[in-house]
């Protein structure tokens, strides 16, 4: 049956921190080059990666603007974990990397995480289980992708480039309390990349209901049930969002409103950031949340799963909110480039 | 100290010399200044070179020319300061003499840019800034002389064309030095459409870089022979200066203050005061080092260099500069640089300087630099 | 293949750690350990703010070897807050112009990459135009 996770001692977010890069590249574009200008457009436009930035360049500034809300020195953090999909070397981990550009090494774990789109929550409950437990009391945690798509492939009108970081440590000084988390997860091939190959695979239909539909709902009703809670105790939830359809329509199964899931959908205006993903929506909500307000997130990785979290605002939030940009601020910095750009951005033409 | 005297002095026209190596031309202009030395025989040899341990994966030159000129078994050492690299192997040369613990020493500055092309001279030039500092992050030496140019426009309301009148002359002087790379004048017209390599800069404010090796024959007063084929010119002085090597670590990046330095000091040993200066060689391997260095070493007021330049510059002028067409047009032989310098001044002495002789000359003044003025190297030469 | 050099600059490059003069105050970067002001020995870290502003600009259109894919690039010297100057390269520029007293403040970026795909990637600081961040009540 299922039972979530409760830590020994209550743990918060004590710090978030978003990044997005300055470049996007509208779905119009791609449709133009690839399918005649007529498909349909998942999302409007994706942010895009410099062509100087990666998985750790934009972990690193989320970083930075988490432990800046946290008001926490980065000696502090016991842990620093990094969970993408696009780490820039495959053996040599962004967390090493990301401690010691911190200034957290070198007593402290590092180490980086890998489930798709979910490995940065699942790098989240490991952080909650290591505060929890009294081991440490503050754990870094950074989602982050810059996501790529085989040219031509839906994938690429999506996949898109960004970070969410979170100080983890004791409620008693949280902007965002965990209530308790919950996954669920299972052997399902949806989305794949094998080793050494550049670009993802995926199931195409397969990806829909069996995938990222029964993960989350499970997941989420899961927590829901365990709590004795209904999506009228929340005040915002956030879904992993690999388009614009998705998280919307799984908001409506579950019984969530439009106006609950409004302030963290991104993706419209971002693109699927991938392990950020869940992570950045729920950065969004943070900047506007008020205290006292309940955030109920789940993300989703393919392969498969999806982890739920249940988090109630506290009073810290109102004065550590603008110690960093908010991420309205890094979407707001905005410039459009051409597929021609794009694929010289992303080293799609490398080799 | 001793007087040091001239007695030779050769060159090879600065090229692109694809079908020659290093010891090839150097071995040419070592001859050639060892046949003007009327059976002297150089007891060292000091090898001026800054960019063959990158291009032509060659260090340990000063033992590789003097085994190649046939001068086995003599000491032989390989300077190295940048583009001031000849000036200062002359400068130690110089020193050797003067002191007493050498009759006759051999100086070849020699440099084969054309081993390597495209990025590869960039990151090799790249490599005399701060490796860690500056060109890590990308810096190369045409961006930062674009800098200086862009400063010192900003600083002193100069007009985009104040640096033009020092490509002018250079290339108006090049027309009459055989050994030139570009011997033909260019108007304003050519100047203003340059191709631009780093904004303001275009091809036009600075040198091409460029191959060729030229050398110089010192000798003791005390040893030389009666009779010499050529008159002899005397090094009547001779002092060079560091600065800060990363531009940013300068207080003021346009005071040149090495540059001024080792001006003074030079004419000073030499009991020369500037107005008795014939003719001037500033080291003009970006266009915007001259200025600075004119009004460095007080030939103009600050921000001011560049007013009425061709005039008072010119060969006919107040104060002759880049004589047979500086570095810009004789082009940029990196090493040898410094030596040709001296080649030429030693020419206009001599009375060999052809269309571009300046009346009269007796003291011409060379200085070599380092980057921008990283390193500085000034010697007075006269004619007795 | 060149490992140690970059290695050891980590601290410089990641974050622009410098050095506080304990004798005089003045803030050096990069570190120095002989304080340029007062000519004393200086070796207290101190961690810059990044923030600062453009002294001098250009676009390098000729690069170095290793740098062939980034070009054209800018090339800055920028003031810090605290008074050093560093050499950095602008990012992020989008469609912004560069100009003398431009603000900026520091990011962490790839430098480039050591003999290619199969090397290290060089990260180091470069500078962008400041972050606008909006006025909120």
């Amino acid at each position: 049956m299922t039972e979530p996770l409760f830590p020994q001692r209550s743990v918060g977010i004590v710090g978030y921190g978003a990044y997005v890069p300055r470049y996007r590249l509208p779905a119009s574009e791609i449709s133009r080059v690839w399918h005649g200008g007529y498909a349909g457009h998942p999302v409007q436009e994706k942010a895009v990666a410099g062509p100087d930035e990666d998985t750790f360049t934009m972990a690193l500034e989320a970083a930075r603007n988490a432990l800046a809300r946290a008001g926490v020195s980065a000696e502090a953090l016991r842990a620093v974990w990094v969970g993408s999909e696009s780490h820039p070397y495959a053996v040599k981990p962004t967390g090493t990397l990301l401690a010691d550009a911190l200034g957290a090494a070198p007593s402290v774990q590092a180490g980086d995480w890998e489930f798709a789109c979910k490995a940065g929550t699942e790098a989240m409950v490991a952080a909650i289980g290591l505060v929890g437990s009294g081991m440490a009391d503050y754990a870094l945690v950074v989602g982050a992708d810059t996501a790529q798509g085989r040219p031509g492939d839906a994938l690429e009108f999506t996949a898109a480039s960004g970070a969410a970081a979170f100080v983890l440590g004791p409620a008693e000084n949280a902007l965002a309390r965990i209530l308790a988390t919950y996954s669920y997860v299972t052997d399902t091939p949806d989305f794949w990349r094998r080793e050494g190959e550049k670009y993802p695979a995926h199931g195409q239909r397969f990806t829909g209901e069996p995938a990222y539909f029964h993960h989350i709902t499970q997941a989420a009703k899961g927590l829901l049930e365990a709590l004795d809670m209904t999506p009228q105790d929340f005040t915002y939830a956030v879904f992993h969002q690999p388009n614009t359809k998705f998280p919307q329509r799984v908001a409506k199964m579950l019984g969530f409103t439009p106006e609950q899931i409004a302030p963290g959908l991104l993706v419209p205006r971002i693109g699927n950031t991938y392990s950020a993903s869940a992570l950045i929506g729920l950065t969004a909500i943070l900047d506007v949340a008020q205290p006292g307000d309940r955030i109920f997130v789940t993300s989703f990785g393919s392969g498969a799963g999806s982890d739920a979290f249940a988090l109630e605002v506290t009073e810290a939030i109102l004065e550590r909110r603008d110690r960093a940009p908010h991420t309205e601020d890094y979407i707001a910095r905005r410039t459009e480039i051409d597929y021609g750009l794009y694929v010289r951005y992303r080293g799609k033409l490398a080799e | 100290m001793r007087e040091v005297w001239i007695v030779g002095i050769g060159a090879t026209p600065v090229r692109e010399h694809w079908d020659r190596s290093l010891r090839d031309l150097a071995w040419e202009a070592m001859h050639r200044a060892l046949e003007e030395a009327a059976g002297l025989q150089p007891q060292a040899l000091f090898v001026a070179n800054m960019l063959a341990p990158l291009t032509a994966h060659q260090t340990h030159l000063g033992t590789l020319l003097a085994d190649y000129a046939g001068l086995e078994g003599i000491e032989a050492v390989t300077v190295e300061a940048a583009g001031a690299s000849g000036g200062m192997a002359l400068r130690q040369a110089y020193l050797a003499v003067a002191s007493g613990a050498l009759d006759a020493a051999l100086v070849v500055g020699v440099e084969k840019f054309t081993d390597v092309v495209g990025p590869e001279v960039e990151g090799a030039m790249a490599a005399t800034l701060d490796a860690d500092y500056e060109a890590e992050p990308g810096l190369t030496p045409a961006a930062q002389a674009a800098w200086l140019m862009q400063m010192y426009r900003e600083r002193y309301n100069a007009p985009e064309t104040a640096f033009m009148p020092f490509a002018l002359l250079a290339h108006r002087h090049a027309v009459g030095n055989p050994y030139a790379m570009f011997r033909r004048a260019i108007s304003e017209k050519h100047y203003r459409h340059g191709a631009p390599v780093a904004p303001p800069m275009t091809i036009f404010d600075m040198a091409p870089y460029a191959d060729g090796a030229a050398a110089v024959f010192l000798a003791a007063r005390d040893v030389l022979p009666p009779e010499l084929p050529r008159p002899a010119v005397r090094i009547a002085g001779s002092a060079a200066a560091t600065d800060r090597l990363a531009l940013h670590d300068r207080e003021d990046p346009l005071a040149f203050t090495a540059a001024a330095r080792s001006f003074h000091r030079a004419l000073e040993e030499a009991g020369v005061s500037p107005h008795q200066v014939d003719f001037f060689e500033p080291f003009d391997l970006f266009g915007v080092y001259v200025p600075l260095t004119l009004e460095a070493v007080g030939y103009a007021d600050p921000g001011r260099a560049w007013q009425d330049a061709e005039r008072r510059f010119g060969l006919d002028g107040e104060l002759p500069i880049l004589t047979l067409g500086g570095q810009k047009a004789r082009g940029f032989p990196g090493g040898a640089a410094g030596v040709y310098q001296v080649v030429e001044a030693v020419w206009q002495l001599r009375g060999q300087a052809g269309d571009n002789q300046i009346a009269h000359a007796r003291v011409g003044v060379v200085q070599a630099l380092g980057g921008p003025a990283s390193t500085a190297v000034t010697h007075v030469l006269q004619r007795p | 293949m060149e490992l140690a050099r970059h290695w050891r600059l980590k601290k410089q490059r990641y974050a622009l750690q410098g050095e506080v003069c304990p004798h005089c105050q003045t803030k050096i970067f990069p570190p120095r350990d002989i304080c340029p002001a007062c000519k004393q020995e200086a070796r207290t870290d101190h961690t810059f703010s990044g923030r600062g502003k453009v002294v001098a600009f250009t676009v390098v259109t000729q690069p170095p070897k290793g740098y062939e894919a980034q070009a054209p690039y800018v090339v800055a010297l920028v003031e810090l807050e605290e008074g050093p100057r560093v050499t950095a390269q602008l990012t992020d520029l989008g469609d912004e112009e560069p100009y003398i007293g431009m603000p900026v403040e520091m990011v962490t970026r790839k430098l480039r990459t050591v003999e290619g795909e199969r090397g290290i990637i060089v990260y180091g600081y470069k500078f962008r135009p400041r972050l606008t961040v909006a006025q909120r009540a």
